[in-house]
């Protein structure tokens, strides 16, 4: 148990280390001038050649690579990740607000894509072969085959403006004070955005649930519980939902990264200030603080959706339970060949 | 051997009961044990001219495919009596997996069935079996993996397994019923486990916590639970060294002595005779003769040259080649020969199974 915390911890170190130097690796390269970009672009036109000398002196852009990087990774460190460019304010707090709104977004959806993939899963596969199966294939497959922000378009369309159900943009009223926004607010600006993005979800975690129910259906215990004068609903039930939950909950955990990529389209598309809009104001606008920070981010999002599917395994299977963490990766192999 | 009936006549049944039961020696084309008993005048189950196989289209296609029948078992005559441990002995892969799902009402989608099938006297159909199935007939799986890998094995067997549709009918009663249900059924599973020598903590065991021959004696509590009439036990010595397999038969046959009745299909002719009473030798699909194990003492008393060839192929007769018999002169290459047709014949129809696009499980005794 120790060996696991520790290992875990330093694997996330070494991904902060590598994703900081890859990010900064890459800015460093690209055509962005750092004091153009800092004084803006009509002071810089107007700035004597000595003037600019000087302040390229003063922030250091002349310094070699490794030299900016380790002054920036140390200042990360204290905690101050620099200030905003675009937004005029510490990055720290750019963030921590846009956080919250992309969480609260990601989390809808994941948790939504989850149930809703999770069920049509399992009912096409007791009804494999029906009419009920070949819908719900259909539907997912055209989903996987359907552009975010084009789908996020369409329901911007029906439901905001055509409908008039839904707000058509922003993650609070327009014009309303912090202090009158209520809960109900929050959750109706929330709707639309987190449909769009369970959507990318749903296929994926359906037709594995899918595939993976039909293999229980298959197999020797769930036959024999049938046998026994089970019902194939009730042994879905008893056998089926414990077998199934262990890898569904994995994929959706390993989905994460796909889901933030996702939140960057749905986020532009409704004006949502989340993490993702900010990625993009930052990447356009030459914001590096902001954008190094929303790499890291980003990569310790995606990394604890990992490190929690790795946890649940040693949670819901018994087998590793019982066994230890240290065979782990023995038993897991094992599930995949008991549930196949 | 009398043409077989395509559906039952409403006669047989008044017909079947004036046979004299209590007479010995030969009817229903079998002898009898000692131990062979008639409750009530009929059988525990009886087979009669069952026929189960597949169509199958030949391979050239457009509408000049031709259907054929593969027949897998054909015109088969079995009876089990109260309180008796019958065994079917047969090669592998001659389609007795499929006879025991046949008798759970387990009919394969794409397959047909034909003749009677008789329990407790009373005629049956797919859907009475499918009823009866886990609490009057229960089957005995091969192996532990007829457990699920991610469920305590106690709760395993405690639980629900026949709710079909009266719960749906009757929510509010349902309720109530299920709550003193699963306490007896466990108080079922408590006292089955003792009975077995399972201690109480083996019902917080995972199945892959188990050996060998807690895992057998676990899957016999779960086809015990309901106390059934008839336990169909499929192949369930294979990977069981020898005493656990004498221990499993032994189990079979204290179930038998309590009045029980077992259907035991295997392969391994020598533990069948030990514990059954009877014995049904399966060749090409159908039993070609059912006798009291008493009868196996000798060649003589064994009608059939197969039966005769098995006799011979036992290890204590040293697989002595019998000089009578021409056509079985060589019992080991009979006894191969056949398993080899059998084997193309269930592969036949288990790719028959999966060009239907049906849930295609091998077929595996």
């Amino acid at each position: 148990m120790t060996s696991f915390i520790l290992r875990n911890v330093l694997k996330f170190v070494l991904l902060m280390l590598a994703t900081s130097m890859v990010v900064f690796a890459l800015v460093s390269v690209s055509p962005l001038d750092p004091v153009q970009m800092n004084v803006g672009q009509s002071a810089y036109l107007t700035m004597s050649p000595e003037k600019k000398a000087q302040l390229a002196e003063y922030w250091g852009t002349n310094a070699p690579l490794w030299e900016r990087y380790g002054h920036w990774f140390g200042d990360v460190i204290r905690g101050d990740m620099g200030t905003s460019l675009r937004f005029n304010a510490p990055v720290a707090d750019v963030i921590a607000g846009r956080f919250l709104n992309s969480l609260a977004l990601m989390a809808a959806a994941w948790i939504l894509s989850g149930i809703l993939g999770f069920a049509l899963g399992l009912v096409a596969a007791v009804k494999r072969g029906g009419i009920v199966d070949r819908i719900i294939k259909g539907y997912c497959l055209i989903l996987a085959a359907t552009p975010t922000f084009w789908l996020g378009l369409v329901f911007l369309i029906i439901f905001s403006v055509t409908l008039g159900w839904f707000p058509i943009g922003f993650s609070v009223p327009i014009g309303a004070s912090a202090a009158d926004v209520g809960f109900l607010d929050i959750l109706r600006h929330l709707v639309l955005p987190a449909t769009t993005l369970s959507v990318i979800g749903v296929a994926n975690i359906a037709l594995h649930t899918r595939e993976k129910a039909i293999d229980t259906r298959e197999s020797e215990f769930f036959r024999f519980a049938e046998a026994r004068g089970a019902s194939t609903w009730q042994a879905m039930r008893q056998h089926g939902l414990r077998n199934l939950l262990l890898p569904a909950l994995t994929l959706q955990f390993a989905q994460v990264a796909e889901l933030f990529g996702g939140s960057v389209l749905v986020e532009q598309v409704f004006s949502y200030p989340g993490l993702g809009s900010a990625a993009v104001t930052a990447g356009l606008g030459g914001d590096v603080a902001l954008l190094a920070a929303i790499a890291l981010i980003s990569a310790a999002l995606v990394f604890s959706g990992n490190l929690v599917a790795n946890i649940l395994y040693g949670v819901i299977d018994p087998r590793i339970r019982r066994r230890g963490f240290a065979c782990a990766k023995k038993a897991r192999k094992g599930a995949g060949d008991a549930s196949s | 051997m009398a043409a077989p009936h395509k559906q039952s006549p409403p006669t047989a049944l008044s017909e079947h009961e004036k046979i004299a039961h209590s007479t010995s020696g030969m009817h229903h084309r079998h002898s009898h044990a000692e131990s062979s008993e008639h409750t009530g005048g009929h059988h525990l189950l009886q087979v009669e001219h069952l026929s189960i196989g597949f169509t199958r289209y030949e391979s050239q296609t457009g509408p000049s495919a031709q259907k054929t029948r593969v027949e897998v078992i054909r015109d088969m005559n079995l009876s089990v009596h109260r309180g008796e441990l019958l065994a079917i002995v047969g090669a592998s892969g001659a389609g007795k997996t499929l006879l025991a799902n046949t008798l759970l009402g387990r009919f394969e989608p794409n397959a047909f069935v034909e003749g009677i099938l008789w329990f407790d006297g009373q005629v049956q159909s797919q859907q009475t079996l499918a009823r009866l199935r886990g609490r009057s007939i229960a089957l005995v799986p091969q192996s532990v993996l007829a457990l699920d890998p991610l469920m305590k094995v106690g709760r395993q067997v405690a639980l629900r397994s026949s709710g079909r549709k009266a719960g749906l009918r009757s929510r509010g009663r349902e309720a109530v019923a299920t709550g003193e249900d699963s306490r007896a059924r466990q108080q079922r599973q408590r006292s089955l486990f003792e009975h077995y020598g399972l201690g109480e903590e083996v019902a917080g065991l995972y199945p892959f916590e188990l050996s060998g021959g807690m895992a057998r004696r676990v899957l016999l509590c779960m086809a015990l639970r309901d106390e059934p009439e008839l336990i169909i036990a499929d192949e369930p010595t294979p990977g069981l060294d020898l005493a656990l397999a004498v221990q499993a038969m032994g189990d079979f046959r204290e179930f038998a002595d309590g009045g029980g009745s077992v259907l035991l299909i295997t392969h391994d002719i020598e533990l069948a005779l030990r514990v059954a009473d009877r014995v049904a030798v399966f060749q090409d699909g159908t039993v070609i003769e059912e006798t009291a194990v008493a009868d196996f003492a000798s060649p003589d008393t064994l009608r059939e040259p197969f039966s005769k060839a098995l006799w011979h192929a036992l290890p204590e007769h040293d697989f002595a080649v019998m000089p009578a018999e021409r056509e079985a002169a060589m019992p080991d290459e009979a006894l191969y020969d056949q398993a080899t047709r059998a084997e193309a014949f269930s592969d036949r129809a288990a790719r028959a199974e999966v060009g239907q696009g049906n849930s295609a499980h091998g077929e595996e005794d």
